[in-house]
């Protein structure tokens, strides 16, 4: 008898029974999408390195991804990936983390390798909380929100728009979704993957457990219900006021463009120093 | 010949390093010795303390540290005070006469040299006041053979300066 | 090695560049760092010979970053170097312990200077001994060569790799101001008489669910990325095909002592001493340059007539406990020698009280390796 397979099932680790996701999580969607990505590209799980932090969404590719993959210390996955890039310039490097880590604990690696435009792809999965230690604030939660680590309501104010931070880096490609968009997301997966380039995807990712239960925002479908609500083309956001504006989710991708590349700049480089190329750098010097 | 110890002390900017690497590299390269250079500064690039130590022997050296003088070298008023104490009795002081004023006579010779004043008048440049120093230096104690010195320097400066250096240096053999 | 790699010469080289010249011999191809006093003329070297050979050197936004390129430059197949001083070590600290957990060869060279804190950057001390080998959280093995001239700069940091890649273990070269910045004749031998290491890895097309890349005390093959491995590298607790366990505490227990057992079950081949006691009385054990002011006293009290010896430490981690032991077993008096307030001190002392008197001498200013007039000092003192 045929067993019925999952068609992604061949890219997970074959050793992991299941997830570690709480019911309802967005990770399982993220995943997803980013398999989807792959799948659509006709890419194999081998032609990649994933690089993750610490957090409940560095666990998409750890365990799961069939691949090689790189669990890292907090807040510097983006760091180890400079290496692995480097060192394997032909393979597809793809860090999946968390707010908390790429923004917070993280935040200058996530500045400095958008500013250099290092080929990779960088999967920021915004829930707004820190879930995986019990629903802490983050440079992302909203102001006022209680959190366990703010009993009276959160006193900061907060990052509204981390794409907008990894642009003025700047980044070839970035994007923000929501986990109510799952083709969207898969679409721009694919497209960051193929970018010669830095490229950023930010997705709000519901965290019903922890951050949903703390906003009153309720359980799962009630908070991609929230997104669906919130969210707004780039496009029809450019029409409205920022009054208008607020509580929005701005959604699309916001830069798409080609500038050069570290990987190839370095290569370019190597290639003048060792004699290969005619040097050309130094000739204006005196 | 033993253990020479030689401590160079100035400011940053004057070549007091390049100094001590000129006479390790003389000494270790091309005159058959054994020589240990080591150095210290303050952060600052220029106008900080700068200072050099230079051991030259014919024998294997262990202990690394200048820790009594046979020879100082003091290019700034200022080395006077942090070095004039690590001279050994009847060492050789040498130094710059246009910068430095303060010293008085002890147990040591002192060896004085125009050096700043000559390198810029000779040749508009007070930056090789340093080799003029040396030139000097090498005259009065044959502690180097002239030649491994002017290897040394075609060896150490850039190119540029070379002559300029090689002048100097030469320039001072003439003085002691 | 390559030739275009092995600058085969005689020099008059300062020490960092002698450390660069070493990297370059043992194949380094990957070098990441942040400008740092003493150490920075390592970082300028290798970031103008290293494109020369088809590496490079990264100038990253900080000393985290710049261990954590490493060891991912490491995963990739490549051999890999950081170089700091004591502030670059400190924010290193976590990662390091990573590369230790997940069996990364790397080497990290610190040209410790005065500290704590900020302290006084171009002063030399050896200030950071014990932090190499405790400085991140946990249990743990480090190996650590330090170096007292040019010509060690170079050699110690071919050993260096070697180890690093025989072991995959992270590896330190503790020098300092002193050593880093001291320029002494350093002789680059041909490229054929540099051994140099390459890690193991699991025979290409293996299975990767049959791949043992990790905790065999016998060091397991590196399933590096790239190959088909599919590693699951993971700094969690894990097992032998890097499966993640963070419930059972015999898999911890397996973590931790597999891990430390690597480096100790090796320790005979690893440690690296030099021995000068036959028939001492007193022996006066150092490492670095402060070995070679020892040197020199011992000599000087052996004209005198006192039976004098020396034992240098040249790896000072894993702790050579047993070197010690053999030592004073054979001398009444041991006398250790550092440039800091006594960091290796109690580890010399807890292996050698038992057979012999053991005393300490710091130096007169902490940053200047004791006089050996003052070490005779001592050694007049304690031979009455």
């Amino acid at each position: 008898m045929n067993e019925l397979v999952h068609p992604y099932h061949c890219f997970i680790r074959p050793t992991v029974t299941h997830t570690t996701f709480c019911p309802g999580c967005g990770d399982g969607t993220v995943a997803q999408s980013i398999l989807r990505a792959i799948d659509g590209l006709g890419m194999d799980m081998d032609d990649f390195v994933f690089v993750s932090g610490i957090g409940c969404a560095a666990w998409i590719p750890s365990p799961f991804f069939n691949a090689d993959v790189l669990h890292t210390t907090h807040g510097r996955p983006i760091a180890f990936a400079f290496g692995i890039k480097m060192g394997l310039p032909d393979k597809k490097v793809m860090v999946v983390s968390g707010d908390g880590d790429l923004v917070a604990i993280g935040g200058n690696h996530l500045i400095q390798n958008a500013r250099r435009n290092i080929e990779m792809t960088v999967i920021c999965v915004n829930n707004g909380i820190y879930g995986m230690t019990g629903g802490q604030a983050a440079p992302t939660t909203p102001m006022g929100v209680k959190t366990t680590t703010t009993p009276y309501g959160t006193f900061e104010n907060f990052f509204e728009d981390i794409s907008g931070l990894v642009i003025a880096a700047g980044a070839s490609f970035v994007a923000r979704w929501t986990t109510a968009h799952p083709r969207q997301l898969t679409n721009s997966i694919k497209k960051a993957i193929q970018k010669k380039g830095f490229a950023f995807i930010e997705v709000l990712s519901q965290c019903p457990v922890q951050f949903g239960r703390k906003m009153g925002t309720g359980n799962a479908v009630q908070m991609l219900e929230d997104y669906k609500k919130r969210s707004i083309s780039i496009k029809e956001a450019k029409k409205l006021s920022p009054e208008e504006l607020r509580d929005r989710i701005v959604v699309g991708e916001f830069v798409d463009l080609d500038k050069p590349e570290m990987v190839e700049e370095v290569t370019r480089m190597i290639r003048r120093a060792s004699g290969e190329v005619q040097e050309v750098v130094d000739a204006g010097r005196g | 010949m033993g253990r020479t110890e030689i401590l160079i002390g100035g400011v940053g900017g004057q070549g007091v390093v390049l100094s001590g690497i000129l006479l390790g590299t003389a000494a270790s390269l091309y005159d058959g010795k054994q020589a240990v250079q080591t150095q210290s500064y303050s952060s600052e690039l220029r106008g900080g303390s700068a200072r050099a130590e230079v051991i030259i022997s014919e024998d294997r050296i262990t202990d690394p540290e200048v820790r009594r003088a046979d020879i100082l070298i003091l290019m700034a008023e200022d080395a006077v005070g942090r070095y004039l104490n690590k001279i050994k009795p009847k060492g050789l002081l040498v130094i710059d006469a246009d910068l430095v004023k303060g010293v008085t006579s002890g147990d040591y010779d002192i060896l004085a040299i125009p050096a700043t004043s000559i390198a810029d008048k000779e040749m508009n440049n007070i930056i090789v006041a340093n080799l003029i120093i040396l030139g000097a230096l090498i005259k009065k104690t044959k502690l180097l053979s002239v030649e491994s010195m002017e290897k040394a320097i075609e060896a150490s400066v850039p190119k540029k300066a070379k002559d300029l250096n090689l002048k100097a240096f030469r320039r001072g053999l003439e003085l002691s | 090695m390559d030739e275009k790699r092995v600058h085969t010469g005689r020099y008059f080289m300062m020490g960092n560049v002698a450390c660069a010249e070493g990297a370059l011999a043992a194949g380094c191809e990957f070098a990441a760092g942040y400008p740092i006093t003493p150490a920075t003329e390592i970082a300028n070297h290798l970031a103008e010979k290293l494109p020369r050979v088809g590496g490079a050197f990264f100038q990253m936004e900080d000393e985290i970053s710049s261990i954590a390129a490493v060891i991912g430059a490491s995963w990739a197949g490549k051999k890999a170097m950081t170089v700091t001083s004591g502030p670059g070590i400190s924010l290193m600290l976590e990662n390091i312990g990573f590369a230790i957990g997940v069996e990364t060869p790397c080497v990290i060279v610190n040209v410790q200077r005065g500290a704590p804190t900020t302290g006084m950057p171009t002063i030399g001390i050896q200030g950071d001994m014990v932090q190499a080998k405790h400085g991140s959280h946990g249990d743990y093995e480090i190996i650590a060569l330090c170096p007292s001239s040019p010509q060690e700069m170079f050699d110690h940091t071919v050993i260096a790799f070697n180890y690093a890649e025989r072991y995959r273990t992270p590896v330190f070269l503790l020098s300092d101001a002193f050593v880093g910045h001291m320029r002494e004749e350093v002789v680059i031998p041909e490229a054929e008489k540099i051994e140099t290491v390459y890690r193991n890895i699991p025979e290409p097309g293996t299975d990767p669910l049959k791949v043992k890349g990790f905790l065999d005390e016998d060091v397991a093959p590196m399933p590096i990325f790239g190959k088909g491995f599919k590693a699951h590298v993971t700094s969690s607790c894990h097992d032998e095909y890097g499966k993640r366990n963070l419930i059972d505490i015999s898999a911890l227990d397996k973590f931790v002592r597999r891990l430390s057992n690597k480096i100790l079950k090796h320790k005979e081949e690893i440690t690296l001493v030099e021995r000068d006691y036959e028939d001492a009385e007193i022996v006066l054990v150092s490492y670095g340059g402060v070995s070679r002011a020892a040197a020199a006293a011992a000599s000087q009290a052996r004209k005198r007539g006192i039976p004098v010896g020396t034992l240098r430490l040249i790896t000072v981690w894993p702790f050579p406990g047993e070197e010690i032991e053999k030592m004073a077993r054979k001398t009444k008096q041991v006398i250790v020698l550092e440039n800091n307030l006594g960091q290796v001190y109690p580890y010399i002392k807890a292996e050698a009280a038992h057979f012999a008197e053991v005393s300490f001498l710091p130096p007169k200013l902490v940053g200047e390796i004791q006089d050996p007039e003052d070490i005779l000092k001592k050694i007049e003192e304690v031979s009455k």
